[in-house]
């Protein structure tokens, strides 16, 4: 998983179906700093209700995420990314 | 996921089966300032997208989650239109 910062959210009207209702947000990598570490991408937020500004822990593994949307592994749901916490600290070293 | 902006269309007479009825299109991957990230890629379009929309898309195997039957040689599918960034 990464840690992330969200930036903000995504709207679009006109989506693959399997996106109806679920939040997209902008989310870029940081260190435990909050420095920015890589290019943001985009994560659907279903349950942690996360905000802009908030350092959350995105998981990027499309097993995992139909295992937590409740569909079989070998399911149909094309989301890649999705984030599964909020995170309140984060040490290094 | 990320964002995108269709560039142009992909034409190929011959392909691999399952790719036959898909429509392809050239997108250039953004950042959230809407910035070139990376190298222009070739994606099979399920929203009827166009030249000039700002997209989202899906990589990797999840791309062929989106398409029916999902048995589709893709890796990469645009599965939105972004009317707004709020970045």
């Amino acid at each position: 998983m990464l840690l992330c910062k969200v930036l903000g959210p995504v709207v679009a009207t006109e989506k693959h179906p399997a996106f109806a209702r679920l939040k997209l947000l902008v989310v870029q990598p940081v260190d435990e700093k909050g420095v920015p570490a890589g290019s943001s991408f985009l994560a659907v937020d279903r349950a942690v209700q996360a905000g802009e500004g908030d350092t959350v822990l995105v998981l990027r593994e499309g097993t995992g995420i139909r295992q937590l949307f409740g569909i079989p592994p070998a399911g149909k749901l094309p989301i890649r990314s999705c984030i599964v916490g909020i995170v309140d600290a984060a040490e290094a070293g | 996921m990320y964002l995108g902006k269709v560039v142009g269309t992909v034409v190929a007479q011959t392909k691999c089966e399952g790719l036959g009825a898909q429509k392809l299109l050239l997108v250039q991957p953004l950042d959230h300032r809407r910035e070139p990230a990376g190298g222009l890629e070739v994606a099979v379009d399920t929203v009827r997208a166009g030249r000039g929309d700002l997209v989202f898309l899906v990589g990797s195997r999840e791309a062929a989650l989106a398409l029916e039957p999902s048995f589709v040689p893709v890796d990469a599918a645009i599965v939105g239109i972004v009317d707004s960034v709020g970045v």
